[in-house]
C-alpha cells in the first residue's frame, strides 16, 4: 500500500468518514469510529452532530479523545447530560440517526461480538464487553461498523452475540423487536460491505484501490459474496489526508504531554 | 447527614468486608484515592459494581480483594485490555471472579430505579444479544398498555456508593459538573456513600440547575485534592493519558503489578504520599 501514498488505516478512516453527512446525529463508539466521525466533522460535514455515550451532545473535539469521555468532549459540547438521560431520552427516545460502532468480530449478517472468544464461563480471551453497543445497535435508525478485515475478525460463527445486526438474516432483525435498519455499511481496510436487501447477508460493495477481490475473500472467514456492480472506493483526496494527519498529529502531541492544572471556573 | 472526615476514617467505617461497592465515574471524576484506600485497608470479598471498570478495579481485582464484578465494559479506554481483570477471568488468578455482565443502558436504568426507590427498571434493550442467556437477572416484561416486550432488571442498590466531585461546602453539600455519568443516581441508590472532593469551600455558588447532592443524601465527604488522578476533574486537572498508557506495561505481568502496588500503594499512608512515591520513582527512572 505504501506506493499509494496512504496507509490501510487511513483509507478505512476516510471511507468511513464519507458515510456521514451534514446534520446527521451520530452516536459515536469508542476507537476507530471516533477518528472517522471527527474527520467527517472537520472536512465535508461540519454540521454533523456527534454524541458520545458519556453524555456529551454536539462535541467538537480539537484533538482525538483517547476515551469516550475526555475533557476535550465535555468542554466543546453543546450540552452534557447524565448517562441515564443519554440512554433514555436520546438513544431510546429515537433521536439518533446513525450508531457508529467498532467490533472485534462480525459474522455474515453483521452481528457483532466484543465480549469473549471461546466459552463464556471459561473464555480463552476476555474482551471488554458491550458497553453501550447492545442498545445502540437496536435503537439508532441505522448502524455503521468499522473494523479491519481478517479471517479472525470476519468469522462464520460468533462465540457470543454482543450486539444484534441482521440476526439470522431476512426479516429476523425486525421480528426480534429491534428498531432501525440495522447495519447498512461495514467499512474495512480492504473495502466496504453492505447487506443484500433480501437475505441481509453482507456483500462486498466497494473495494479500495490496489486491493484485489481475492485479497478480500481471503480475509473473510465465510465465502464472501461480491455485489453486482462492485465499485472502487475513490482514493483519499489530498485534503482528506491532510485533515486526518493534522488531527492525528495534534492528538499525539496532546496525548503525550503532561497534564496541566486548569483554573477552576468561578 | 454528611460528615466531613478523613478518607481513611470514611473507608474504615463505611465499607465492610463482603459489601457491594460502586466506585463510579465515567472516565471523568473516577474515585481513585478512595479505591486505593480500600486496598490499603484490605477490604475483602467485595462485590464491585461499575459501568466501566478501569484501572482502580484492575488494582482491586489484582490484589485479590474482589469476589464478584457487575459491569458493562471492562477495558483501558484507547489503550487495550485490563490485564488483571482478564487474568482473573481467564486464569482464576489471584482468585476466581464471579461475573454479572450487562449493558450500559441496563446499568444506568438499574441505578436510576435504585435512586427512585423502585424494585426494578424497565427499558427497551437486550434485543437479540446473548447477555440474557448468561445473566439470569435480565428478564422480559410486557408493557401493560401496548404489549411491547421490554427488558426488566432489578434495581441496583449498592451497600456503598463512592464518587469523586469537584466541591463541597462545610455542611457537606456536594457539587459536580462536566461529565457527571451516573454519580448522582449511585449516591441516591446506595445505602451508604463516600464522596471525595477537590476542595471544600464556604459557598458552592452553583447555578440553579447544577448537579448537586444535598448534605442529607451523603454519608462522608473527604477532602482529597487530585483524588481522581489519573482520570480528571474538569476545571482542576486534565486526564493523564500517559499514565493510562503506562498502566498497560505495569499491569501486564503479575510481578511488575505486585511490585508497583507494594511500593506505591501498600507502602504509602495516603493519596498525597502515593503521588509523591510515583514522582520519586519517575525521578529515579530519569537518573538510570
Amino acid at each position: 500500500m505504501t506506493d499509494l501514498g496512504y496507509t490501510a488505516d487511513e483509507i478505512m478512516t476516510v471511507a468511513a468518514a464519507r458515510q456521514l453527512r451534514d446534520n446527521m446525529v451520530c452516536f459515536v463508539g469508542i476507537g476507530l469510529p471516533s477518528a472517522a466521525a471527527n474527520l467527517a466533522r472537520l472536512s465535508h460535514a461540519p454540521e454533523v452532530v456527534l454524541i458520545y455515550e458519556s453524555g456529551t451532545i454536539g462535541a467538537k473535539p480539537d484533538v482525538l479523545p483517547l476515551s469516550i469521555a475526555d475533557g476535550e468532549l465535555s468542554e466543546t459540547a453543546l450540552s452534557v447530560v447524565s448517562v441515564p438521560e443519554m440512554f433514555r431520552y436520546w438513544l431510546q427516545g429515537g433521536r439518533i440517526d446513525v450508531g457508529f460502532l467498532g467490533a472485534a468480530q462480525i459474522d455474515r449478517f453483521a452481528n457483532i461480538n466484543t465480549t469473549i472468544i471461546g466459552d463464556y464461563r471459561k473464555p480463552t480471551t476476555r474482551l471488554p464487553g458491550g458497553g453501550g453497543a447492545p442498545e445502540i445497535a437496536t435503537s439508532a435508525r441505522e448502524i455503521f461498523v468499522m473494523l479491519r478485515m481478517s479471517p479472525r475478525a470476519f468469522v462464520a460463527k460468533l462465540d457470543f452475540v454482543t450486539s444484534l445486526g441482521h440476526g439470522s438474516g431476512g426479516a429476523s432483525r425486525a421480528a426480534a423487536g429491534a428498531q432501525g435498519r440495522g447495519p447498512t455499511r461495514i467499512v474495512t481496510d480492504l473495502g466496504i460491505l453492505s447487506p443484500d436487501p433480501e437475505s441481509r447477508e453482507l456483500e462486498l460493495a466497494s473495494i479500495h484501490p490496489g486491493i484485489s477481490v481475492e485479497q478480500a475473500k481471503a480475509a473473510c472467514g465465510w465465502p464472501l459474496r461480491i455485489a453486482e456492480g462492485l465499485a472502487e472506493t475513490p482514493a483519499p483526496t489530498e485534503v482528506e489526508l491532510a485533515t486526518l494527519r493534522n488531527f492525528k498529529s495534534r492528538s499525539e502531541a496532546a496525548g503525550t504531554g503532561r497534564p496541566q492544572r486548569a483554573k477552576a471556573p468561578s | 447527614m454528611a460528615e466531613i472526615t478523613s478518607l481513611a476514617e470514611a473507608v474504615r467505617h463505611l465499607i465492610q468486608d463482603g459489601d457491594s461497592v460502586a466506585f463510579e465515574g465515567f472516565t471523568h471524576l473516577i474515585p481513585s484515592a478512595a479505591a486505593l484506600e480500600a486496598i490499603r485497608q484490605g477490604k475483602r470479598d467485595l462485590t464491585l459494581i461499575r459501568m466501566t471498570p478501569d484501572l482502580i478495579y484492575d488494582q482491586i481485582i489484582g490484589m485479590g480483594l474482589a469476589r464478584k464484578l457487575v459491569f458493562a465494559w471492562g477495558g483501558n479506554p484507547g489503550v487495550g485490555s485490563l490485564h488483571r481483570l482478564r487474568e482473573a477471568i481467564e486464569q482464576d488468578w489471584p482468585r476466581p471472579l464471579e461475573i454479572d455482565e450487562r449493558s450500559h443502558s441496563n446499568m444506568a436504568n438499574a441505578y436510576a430505579a435504585g435512586a427512585s426507590g423502585l424494585p426494578f427498571a424497565v427499558f427497551r434493550g437486550h434485543i437479540g444479544d446473548d447477555l440474557p442467556k448468561v445473566n439470569p437477572t435480565i428478564k422480559r416484561i410486557a408493557c401493560p398498555f401496548t404489549g411491547e416486550q421490554l427488558a426488566a432488571v432489578p434495581a441496583m442498590r449498592p451497600d456503598v456508593g463512592v464518587i469523586h466531585a469537584q466541591r463541597a461546602d462545610r455542611r457537606g453539600n456536594v457539587l459536580l459538573w462536566g461529565i457527571v455519568g451516573v454519580q448522582k443516581e449511585v449516591v441516591l441508590a446506595a445505602k451508604r456513600s463516600i464522596v471525595t472532593v477537590e476542595e471544600v469551600v464556604e459557598r458552592l455558588e452553583a447555578p440553579p440547575n447544577a448537579c448537586i447532592l444535598p448534605h442529607f443524601t451523603v454519608g462522608a465527604v473527604c477532602l482529597v485534592p487530585r483524588g481522581a488522578w489519573p482520570s480528571y476533574a474538569q476545571g482542576y486537572y486534565k486526564r493523564d493519558n500517559g499514565f493510562y498508557k503506562a498502566w498497560d506495561g505495569i499491569s501486564r505481568e503479575r510481578g511488575t503489578f505486585q511490585a508497583w502496588m507494594t511500593r506505591h500503594v501498600m507502602g504509602t499512608g495516603n493519596f498525597a504520599d502515593f503521588e509523591a512515591s510515583l514522582k520519586s520513582a519517575a525521578k529515579e527512572a530519569l537518573r538510570d
